[in-house]
């Protein structure tokens, strides 16, 4: 059986990441002043603008802060399995661009450093009824064996299966 | 312009109540504070009332008496009580009115606040992939401050036990029991580097302030506590605050509290060095410790060596929460502020009981800290 992926929400990243669009997180970017959103955002916080273009973020930065989620989240609004486990969140720095909250990918707070460079990926933190993997973003840690390969590209998700329509 | 001073206070004790609605914890706090200045409802000409829960907290009037007196309901976040008694001072300081009323009562479930992060302006993503909690917030804010400024997890515990120690000595609290140290550093962390006994929990309780103008307060007590200023700011651009799913990047904002703190000393001609006795928002062990700084009350780091040598203890130099802050008494949020000046003002009459500061206090700084990143800062003065 192929498990089918969704993406928790349309336009908050490249979907399905394949080898021309590779996984990035979409943002936006102010028309007037420069100023880098995420999520894409119309109306610009700094200039009071309502002119913006897509931008695709950075998928690399480093760990400017972080903590742990050691109790399951009050649902609504988290819907993940009833199965609680732990995770971490942190804001991960795209230079140039902004600091983005994400899940991490490492819930070991001792494993994980402020300054240390992360990676964005996917993983799937809910399962629907059906069976269907519903994907957020989450940065991982960039292990410093893993520097020299490739950047994280559509190979990290060619288990994802394009979703065209409702899964059934 | 004329100035405002506090002539009564009133407290409901703060922490769970069941069969009690918000509305009679409210009633009751404001009797304690009519009974204080030596009023009656009738003669009150105005005043604010806060509240999260409850829809219409202005509503106490059908317990107090239909007088017909303006009573504004007002909500600004967990700086709820600090913009309640900001615009009862105004009332007075514009010549409105000669007599306002400050309320904030409040009624929460047990748990973790949880919502809806639409009504804040969040994508429903945000909340579904389990981001949306302050409690991240203040885990990440004082894991990047330790990191910065070299405050260990030591000093986060010291300041927890040092809240429940306080709160042991106030009838009025929630969190009476006496913890060490090393019981707090025991517990089970929650949100890196807090643990359980590190935070603050949301509960119930009512407070009330009775203001008048400073030239007619011999009338009704001989220990007038001055509203020296109120501010509240939100947060700027840049600033890393609660519920942001992204800011920029770029020289580091500082918070509103940075804000609001130079703005009230500014207005007060009161400088930190000036201040005897001070309640700040200790959502967490971190904040407080955060906040000490952030409310020019010491330079960013030297927390740990102030922590360590008792110096926010009841006879410390500078006694932090003294009435055991919110870890002691919970937070509801419409009432915490009260609560806050409430202290403050037992504090500067010298009424204070077994957590009765020595000397003669005569300065208290009051701070509030919220969400979406909106503090709130009140300084008053015997
Ligand atoms: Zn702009």
């Amino acid at each position: 059986m192929t498990t089918t992926q969704q993406p928790v929400a349309e336009g908050l990243f490249t979907w399905p990441p394949s080898v021309s669009e590779p996984l990035r997180l979409i943002g936006s970017e102010c028309t007037a002043c420069g100023l880098v959103s995420f999520p894409a955002a119309s109306d610009c916080v700094r200039c009071a603008s309502d002119e913006s273009k897509p931008r695709l973020l950075a998928d690399r930065g480093t760990l400017w802060t972080y903590t742990t989620q050691n109790f399951r989240p009050p649902s609504p609004p988290y819907d993940g399995p009833e199965t609680f486990e732990p995770y971490s969140v942190g804001y991960v720095e795209l230079p140039g661009e902004l600091l983005v909250e994400a899940r991490l990918t490492e819930p070991d707070p001792e494993k994980l450093r402020i300054g240390q460079d992360m990676r964005l990926t996917l993983v799937p933190y809910a399962v629907r009824d059906d069976g269907t993997e519903v994907m957020t973003f989450a940065f991982a840690p960039v292990e410093a064996s893993a520097e020299a390969e490739e950047p994280a590209g559509a190979e990290d998700f060619a288990q994802a299966e394009p979703v065209e329509e409702e899964a059934s | 312009m004329t100035e405002a001073v506090i002539i009564g206070v009133g407290l409901h004790p703060f922490g769970r109540f069941p069969g009690k609605p918000a509305m009679d914890m409210g009633a009751d706090a404001v009797r304690l504070a009519l009974a204080d200045a030596g009023v009656t409802w009738p003669r009150i000409q105005g005043g604010y009332v806060g509240s999260f829960e409850v829809a219409n907290p202005d509503a106490i009037v059908g317990k107090l008496g239909l007088t017909g007196v303006p009573l504004r309901g007002v909500f600004n976040g967990c700086a709820t009580a600090g913009t309640a008694v900001a615009l009862a001072a105004r009332a007075i300081e514009t010549g409105e009115h000669d007599l306002t009323i400050a309320i904030g009562l409040d009624k929460h479930p047990r748990g973790a606040f949880a919502a809806d992060p639409s009504v804040a302006g969040i994508p429903s993503w945000y909340g579904q992939t389990g981001l949306f909690l302050t409690t991240h917030f203040f885990g990440m804010k004082i894991n990047r401050y330790m990191h910065d400024h070299g405050i260990s997890h030591e000093t986060l515990a010291r300041v927890a036990s040092k809240n429940f120690r306080n709160a042991a000595g106030n009838e009025k609290a929630w969190r009476r029991t006496p913890l060490t140290p090393e019981e707090i550093l025991a517990s089970p962390v929650l949100n890196y580097p807090l643990r359980q006994y590190m935070y603050c929990g949301p509960d119930e309780g009512a407070a009330a302030l009775v203001l008048c103008r400073a030239d007619q307060a011999h009338k009704y007590t001989s220990t007038p506590v001055r509203v020296r200023s109120t501010s509240l700011r939100s947060r700027r651009l840049g600033a890393f605050e609660v519920q942001s799913p992204s800011f920029p990047v770029g020289e580091p904002v500082e918070s509103p509290t940075v804000d609001a703190a130079r703005e009230a000393y500014e207005r007060a001609g009161i400088g930190p060095e000036d201040v005897d006795v001070a309640q700040l928002q200790d959502t967490d062990a971190g904040s407080e410790i955060i906040h000490m700084a952030e409310n020019g009350l010491c330079k960013d780091g030297e927390q740990e060596r102030l922590i360590a040598e008792g110096a926010t203890e009841i006879g410390g130099r500078l006694p932090v929460n003294t009435d055991g802050g919110l870890l002691g008494n919970g937070e509801p949020i419409g009432a915490s502020g009260l609560r806050q000046i409430h202290e403050i003002v037992l504090q500067l009459r010298g009424t204070a009981g077994p957590r009765q500061i020595p000397g003669t206090p005569r300065v208290g700084y009051t701070h509030l800290y919220g969400a979406p990143g909106v503090s709130a800062v009140t300084i008053l003065s015997t």
